[in-house]
């Protein structure tokens, strides 16, 4: 019998909105799929794509970014950063063999506990169609 | 080799009754670096705090990791237990097995526990990478900025003026009150509601340490708690507020005429106005976009030819108009924020079935009191706006904008059940001979000797309660027909009446948003400003130093408000009595010796925390000012060389979390 597919996926959220929104999630008892690693940091704009392009080199099937709504950056402007650094990202992922599907950048508010539950589930959703990673990049070795 | 200690916590049954904690536990035991696993009941509690002391102190732990609730909500407890044991605080690092693990995956205890574990491994590999840092003291500066003047905003103001420290408050509108100067009556004790304000107004204008800042509002801010700099953009008033004196010459003299915003446009006021006789400061301002002379000065600019007027000017006894004066910016600095902006009603023109906007005589709430006020536009005598007539059957439609998902108003407004009683018994009390009727959902009398008034509205003012909605209402010659359901007697009804009351809910009021967004808290998604726990610290913001006060978080009534103003009071100082504050200490690193100085990181710094410094070798290197630096990492993502960094979340912690989750 074939071993269902469990996706592991790796979540980068930002401290005051999207962590808050997840924390909001877990307050309001919304479930959803326990796939997702979480990484709490201080802001999407700290997240930088070496950490990405590590986690899939590592074995992630998918990675999210979370962080506050565009104008709401606890930050003044750090998500507008993160932003445009993963719009320049995500073309390079699929050039190194990962599918662009497998990166996603999400904007989740503190008070937003329904939308994290709801962007995890889809997005784990998503992950679990894709299927498990076929391209590995570089030696998988730890650093 | 870190020794490491890990504290489980079941939190109840809230982690203990998903999460397999012994078996959490045996795995820890066999993580690199893990000399000692412990669980407890309550971690957070005296005693399990005092465990995870003995236990750093038995074992000489270097390194704790507690998997319990989020660290949002206990990391600081903790930190202190670290401490009182010797050990510096930020050797420390929590496992979110709560929040993010046993409360959203309680339909799978197997994988719960599976992630527990990794949620353990991977904060096991971020704290064997700590280090101890150190926060640095700042001093405080011991001026408070109030946001808002009405009674939430009056009240902290006075209460922080009160206990010897400046303030200032800052008001949009040309006078302080808020939405309480506009109401006749206080629920549920009949109080008068400018006689119970005004005194407080009055306080605040005499008071030595309040200074009060008028249509004016918070444009731009810099700095941190305890040392805020703000820009407060004060809009020309056209009238030298120093020497008027609000004798009202010029409102007599003005040949301009616009609806009231105070009185909702039941009544029309001059362009030059005082709000209402009360306002405080008592002092004229200039609407210049219906004033005379501003409207000839902009025609004049298209080239059309508009007589000009300048009567105010020329009548006003004691020469106080200034045609001439510009907006300014005020900067100044402050320890701290009190945010209190308070609520509008729902605009209900939304329910187009309701005929509002259409048919004069439905009207919300809020007019209805100012018909009812013996300052309003009929002197306080009820008269319906069309043919200013005595309505003896006026209707009552609860949950305008409330309670309603179609119109994006899910939640309740809290106040609408109790005023509406009050109302309807102020009808009485005014024309025996009105009957009225109230469409409810629900009676949301929740409140000392609330209930008792809803119920006194019906045995002794014999207002008729009808559970049900409304589905339109139609003007059938003077009289406007109510088509409604009795859902308790499950038929429909039709009340023919004279005038209909729409009770309009609570929103945040105008620009909320936007001043979230310059002060860079949260907002939830109907802008209401978001608490740091909506239990436990109602007054506080994510962001240190800036608090909430009253209706700008959420529908309340005025007891409450000014209770949560008197809250945000006792914060504010509770921070001024100390001189100096302690500053996060995690902030960015620059390696010096790998910098190549091409400083892309001060370029994307939000808050000019970098800058070029020169070497003794004349090497141009970036620098850290960690006492801006408040730690986003943005440059650290930014960094070509990688050699900035960030305290406490350094590239190599976060990896370390990511390749546990492989090991």
């Amino acid at each position: 019998m074939a071993v269902e597919f469990e996706p592991k996926i790796v979540g980068f959220l930002c401290n005051w909105c999207s962590y808050a929104g997840a924390d909001m999630a877990g307050t309001s008892r919304l479930c959803y799929p326990s796939n997702i690693r979480i990484i709490r940091v201080p802001c999407s704009g700290r997240v930088d794509p070496l950490i990405i392009i590590k986690s899939f080199q590592r074995g992630a099937d998918g990675v999210l970014i979370a962080g506050c709504h565009p104008g709401d950056c606890h930050y003044t402007e750090g998500n507008y950063y993160a932003r445009r650094r993963f719009a320049m990202l995500a073309p390079f992922l699929e050039y190194t063999g990962i599918e662009r599907e497998r990166f996603r950048v999400e904007w989740v508010s503190a008070a937003e506990g329904k939308r994290f539950s709801n962007v995890v589930t889809s997005f784990t959703d998503q992950i679990a169609k894709l299927g498990p990673r076929q391209a590995r990049i570089g030696k998988e070795e730890l650093v | 080799m870190a020794r490491i200690g890990v504290f489980l916590c079941y939190c109840g049954t809230n982690i203990g009754g998903v999460v397999n904690i012994p078996r959490v536990a045996e795995a820890a035991k066999a993580m690199p670096e893990v000399v000692f696993v412990q669980d407890n009941k309550y971690t957070c509690s005296e005693p399990g705090q005092l465990e995870i002391r003995n236990a750093i102190v038995d074992n000489s732990l270097d390194r704790v990791v507690i998997g319990c609730c989020s660290p949002r909500m206990h990391e600081k407890t903790y930190r202190k237990a670290v401490e009182s044991a010797g050990l510096n605080p930020y050797l420390l690092e929590i496992a979110n097995l709560r929040e993010h693990c046993s409360w959203v995956h309680g339909d799978d205890k197997e994988r719960a526990t599976s992630k527990a574990i990794e949620l353990v491994k991977m904060a096991v590999a971020k704290v064997s990478r700590h280090e101890s840092l150190f926060p640095k003291e700042v001093p405080v500066t011991k001026r408070a900025l109030v946001i808002g003047g009405g009674v939430a905003g009056i009240q902290a103001a006075l209460d922080i003026a009160n206990s010897g420290y400046e303030v200032v408050l800052v008001e949009k509108q040309p006078t302080i009150g808020g939405r309480m100067s506009q109401l006749d009556k206080t629920f549920p004790t009949l109080d008068c509601s400018a006689c119970i304000l005004t005194p407080k107004m009055v306080d605040v204008a005499q008071h030595p340490n309040i200074r009060l800042i008028t249509c004016a509002q918070v444009s731009k801010i810099k700095g941190f708690v305890g040392n805020f700099e703000i820009d407060i953009l004060r809009r020309a008033k056209k009238v030298d507020e120093t020497i008027c004196t609000g004798c009202g010459v010029c409102m007599t003299k003005c040949l301009v005429r616009t609806p009231s915003e105070f009185d909702l446009g039941m009544r029309d006021r001059s362009a030059i106005y005082i709000p209402f006789p009360q306002a405080i400061p008592l002092k004229a301002v200039i609407d210049t976009e219906h004033c005379g002379h501003f409207q000839y000065l902009k025609a004049r600019q298209e080239g059309k030819d508009v007589p000009d007027c300048n009567i105010c000017q020329q009548t006003c006894p004691a020469e106080a108009v200034r045609y001439e004066e510009e907006d300014e910016i005020i900067t100044e600095r402050f320890g701290a924020i009190v945010v209190a902006t308070g609520f509008k009603t729902f605009d209900h023109s939304a329910y187009g079935e309701f005929g509002s906007g259409r048919y004069p005589d439905v009207i919300s709430s809020l007019q209805l009191e100012r018909l009812m006020s013996a300052s309003g536009p009929t002197s306080g005598e009820i008269l319906r706006p069309s043919d200013k007539t005595h309505p003896k059957t006026v209707v009552f439609v609860s949950c305008v904008g409330s309670r309603d998902d179609n119109k994006g108003r899910s939640y309740c407004s809290k106040i609408c059940c109790m005023y509406m009683a009050k109302q309807s018994i102020m009808l009485k009390e005014h024309d025996p001979d009105v009957q009225s009727y109230i469409f409810y959902i629900d009676i949301r009398a929740g409140g000392k000797d609330f209930d008792e008034f809803a119920q006194r509205a019906q045995d002794e003012y014999g207002v008729l309660y009808l559970r049900g909605r409304i589905s339109k209402i139609v003007q059938d010659g003077k009289k406007l027909i109510v088509y409604g359901e009795d859902s308790l007697l499950g038929h429909p009804v039709q009340i023919p009446a004279d005038m209909v009351v729409l009770a309009t809910g609570v929103e945040p009021n105008d620009g909320a948003p936007e001043l979230a967004q310059i002060l860079n808290v949260s907002y939830d998604t109907h802008n209401f400003f978001v608490e740091a726990h909506p239990k436990l610290r109602p007054v506080e913001t994510q962001t240190d130093g800036i608090f909430l006060a009253g209706c700008a978080v959420g529908p309340r009534d005025i007891p409450e408000s000014v209770a949560h103003g008197s809250a945000a009071a006792v914060k504010v100082t509770a921070l001024f009595s100390r001189d100096t504050l302690t500053t996060d200490p995690m902030v960015s690193t620059i390696d010096q010796m790998r910098c190549v100085g091409c400083l892309a990181c001060a370029e994307v710094c939000p808050f000019n925390a970098i800058e070029p410094q020169v070497l003794r070798d004349g090497r141009v290197v970036a620098s850290v000012n960690e006492s801006l630096c408040k730690g986003c990492g943005l440059c650290v993502a930014t960094c070509r060389s990688g050699c900035a960094n960030l305290k406490g979340f350094t590239l190599q912690q976060l990896l370390a979390e990511v390749n546990s989750l492989w090991r």
